[in-house]
């Protein structure tokens, strides 16, 4: 077998496609969500009123957290500082899942108060209807997201420990923070719309 | 001395690596190609013996061989099988992983592990769309295009068919998504972007589109899962939604599909005229721009689907424009092939008989288009066997003959034999003739106000009715006849050359069929795809 040829900026480039493609998939929900609210803005307005900024604010900080605990283990793995690396991305796993943990308890509540699909609240009118039913299916979308990363990034770490990923070939571990802050990316569009929109 | 790689044929076992295994984890784009092509020609048989049930219910008004639920599941799941596990991954998959990389002198493509996972994720689909056929509340009914609010409330097994449809398209983006970086960066060092086989542009606009427009049918299909999970409701009326929403994503996506069918099989055309023409191509340059702008153009004119669906008139009016301009690329390829011909010392081998085959028939199923592309003829026609006449000819008869065009002339130098070429031939008067008796009729009966998706009809239509039943069976004696030509020489010995038809593309330097390992170094000289001075014939 003749030697394996490492191409960087190929497995880079191919990231960049990727992470465009999951750009476009959102985009057909955010697609939705605009065309809605351009037909329902008094009840997005009052949807928006119902959700909890607090909530949403905190996982933004957790997020954009996380983002920046990524961006801080690829340099400390290009240090050779393989510990502190392995530490920062247990860091971000951890906030992810605080992220979901937060995420749990908003969605219990508001399963709790009778917002729900096919809830009499929520058949109230049909803009509300569809912005609850938007709401719960982009953030679930986009939380079914932050479980993927999360586990690309303890790959990362098991990679790491095994030797197969170092401070020389760091293309994966690159890779994988380029899908946390895709991650980060579609959240911080979420925020606004759906928190801050009233 | 050479390793034992690089000079077994891949089709034969390496010592010491041997059966099934090797093939289905193998990270050889050859082989990996040589799977799909497998299974789609598996898939199109489906398809096939499912039309041609579908062709004899027809024969006669009334019920003659199945019932309505049955025949909505037979054109749902042919349109299924024919769409999805056939011509979309049909060309690109199958020849496009063969030759890619042969073709521009690299050693794989850029992410073989990510290849074969692919393959693995079509095969997924592929059994999970035939397993919705046999589990659940029965065979999904929707037709192809899954239009709410029907699939949303039918208790058919819809929601597994979406979930195939989801996966199958996950195989086709990272398909994509490897031909653009392979292009981008595995390029032998002196292939440049001007030395390109047609081949190979065709495949790298075919890429973008699936990178582009695939995402969205996929959200797309995955939000009629959620809705007939959880019945949220965005396209529905009744809970607020929009089903005409549904309609546009559908076909932000699915419009741009035909031109993932049709493209790469225009790249096969593009490759195959030249060789049997012994001419260079005529206007290199306009072809290749051409694919990128059928690309770019076709991915603005979804809505021609939707004119009678009670959209505004300013869209109608827009979209049709639009769908006009896409006609100017495709018209420009037909007639850089046409004047490539001209005053060529033209060998009428299989493959440029195919290749002609392409020519007629997508021409005619390019300028009905334009009659459906009008919204003032549209409204007539919409929803008629005009329509499955019209992409007929465009899909079966531009891809389809596309691709059996690329099998006659790929064939030698993957088997490293040469099939019959008498039954070659034969099979394609068969082939032309059944198939224009099979969907010209439709075009009429089509105009007259024949509706598709219905397994009945006014006798008024029975005349057209079966002169296409019998059309289906020469269509399908033309089938049996190439595949016989094909599969009868595959245990005879390998006779074949380097280069039996003297083309100049890169692929032919090399031994029929190809070793295991092949452009380990990059090759020194890279050729004019197109220029045949000097160019040996190596039967
Ligand atoms: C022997 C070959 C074939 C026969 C006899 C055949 C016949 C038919 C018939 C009778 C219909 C249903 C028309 C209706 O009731 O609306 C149909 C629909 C269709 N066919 Fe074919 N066909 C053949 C090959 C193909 C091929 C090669 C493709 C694609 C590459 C294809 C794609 C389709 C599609 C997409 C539909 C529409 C399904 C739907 O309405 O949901 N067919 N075909
Ligand atoms: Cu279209």
């Amino acid at each position: 077998m003749p030697e394996q040829h490492k191409d960087y900026l190929g497995d880079k480039f191919g990231m960049w496609l990727f992470l465009f493609t999951e750009i476009l998939l959102f985009g057909g929900l955010f697609l939705l969500y605009a065309i809605f609210l351009h037909r329902y803005p008094a009840e997005f307005h009052q949807g928006g009123l119902e959700l909890s900024r607090v909530f949403g604010a905190a996982n933004t900080v957790v997020l954009i957290t996380s983002s920046f605990t990524v961006a801080l283990a690829i340099s400390a793995l290009q240090q050779g500082r393989r510990g502190l690396c392995q530490a920062l991305l247990a860091a971000t796993i951890v906030l992810a899942g605080v992220f979901m943990v937060n995420k749990y308890f908003e969605w219990s509540t508001k399963i709790a108060h009778g917002i729900y699909p096919g809830s009499s609240e929520m058949a109230q009118s049909g803009g509300t209807n569809i912005f609850f039913g938007l709401y719960y299916v982009m953030t679930g979308a986009h939380g079914l997201h932050v479980v993927i990363g999360a586990t690309v990034l303890a790959f990362c770490m098991l990679r790491i420990a095994q030797g197969r990923v170092t401070a020389e070939d760091f293309g994966l571990l690159e890779n994988g923070g380029l899908y946390w802050h895709l991650v980060d990316l579609v959240w911080i569009f979420l925020f606004p719309l759906f928190y801050l929109i009233s | 001395m050479p390793s034992p790689g690089e000079t077994v044929p891949f089709l034969d076992p390496l010592p010491g690596r041997s059966g099934l295994t090797s093939w289905i984890f193998s990270t050889d784009h050859k082989r990996i190609g040589m799977l799909y092509l497998w299974c789609i020609l598996t898939m199109f048989a489906v398809g096939v013996v499912i039309g041609v049930l579908m062709r004899l219910e027809l024969i006669a008004p009334g019920r003659t061989i199945m019932g309505a639920q049955t025949y909505n599941a037979m054109f749902t799941l042919h349109g299924v099988v024919m769409i999805f596990l056939f011509v979309i991954p049909g060309i690109p998959a199958a020849f496009g992983n063969i030759l890619l990389p042969l073709q521009i002198g690299a050693e794989d493509v850029s992410f073989p592990r990510l290849n074969i996972f692919s393959w693995w994720l079509y095969l997924t689909g592929a059994v999970l769309a035939v397993t919705s056929l046999f589990t659940g509340g029965g065979p999904p009914d929707t037709g192809w295009t899954f239009y709410v609010p029907f699939s949303e409330r039918t208790t058919t097994n819809v929601s597994l068919a979406v979930v195939a449809v989801f996966i199958l398209g996950f195989s086709s983006i990272l398909t994509g998504l490897n031909f653009i970086t392979t292009i981008h960066r595995l390029r032998a060092p002196k292939m440049s972007w001007g030395k390109l086989p047609l081949f190979v542009w065709s495949l790298y606009a075919t890429a973008w589109i699936q990178l582009l427009a695939t995402p969205v049918l996929g959200v797309t299909v995955a939000l009629v899962f959620i809705e007939r999970l959880l019945g949220i409701g965005l396209f529905d009326p009744a809970k607020g939604g929009d089903p005409l929403l549904y309609q546009h994503l559908f076909w932000i996506y699915s419009h741009p599909a035909v031109y993932i069918m049709i493209v790469p099989a225009m790249g096969v055309v593009s490759d195959i005229i030249p060789a049997f023409a012994r001419k260079s191509i005529f206007g290199y340059k306009a072809i290749a721009v051409s694919s990128l702008a059928i690309a770019f153009a076709g991915s603005l004119v979804w809505a021609h689907h939707m004119f009678t669906s009670g959209m505004s008139d300013t869209a109608v009016l827009v979209f049709s424009f639009l769908t006009f301009v896409v006609a100017i690329p495709s018209a420009v390829k037909v007639f850089n092939w046409v004047a490539t011909l001209y005053k060529g010392s033209i060998h009428l081998e299989p493959p440029l008989l195919f290749a002609l085959g392409f020519i007629f028939l997508f021409s005619a199923g390019g300028l009905t288009g334009l009659v459906l592309g009008s919204a003032g003829t549209d409204i007539h026609v919409h929803d008629t066997y005009f329509v499955v006449a019209h992409f007929h000819y465009v899909i079966f008869g531009g891809t389809g003959f596309g691709l059996f065009a690329a099998m006659h002339f790929w064939f030698p130098k993957i088997f490293g034999r040469m099939y019959d070429r008498k039954l070659a031939n034969a099979s394609w008067y068969l082939l032309v003739g059944g198939f224009n008796m099979l969907y010209f009729p439709m075009f009429l009966i089509g105009l007259m106000g024949m509706p598709r998706r219905y397994y009945d009809y006014l006798p008024m239509y029975q005349t057209g009715h079966i002169i296409s039943t019998v059309g289906s069976w020469v269509l399908v004696a033309g089938l049996v006849t190439m595949f016989w030509g094909l599969s009868k020489c595959l245990r005879g010995p390998r006779t074949v050359g380097r280069n039996p038809w003297g083309a100049a593309t890169l692929e032919w330097t090399l031994p029929s069929p190809p070793p295991h390992l092949t452009f380990l170094d990059p090759p020194d000289e890279v050729p004019s795809p197109y220029s045949y001075a000097g160019v040996k014939r190596d039967a």
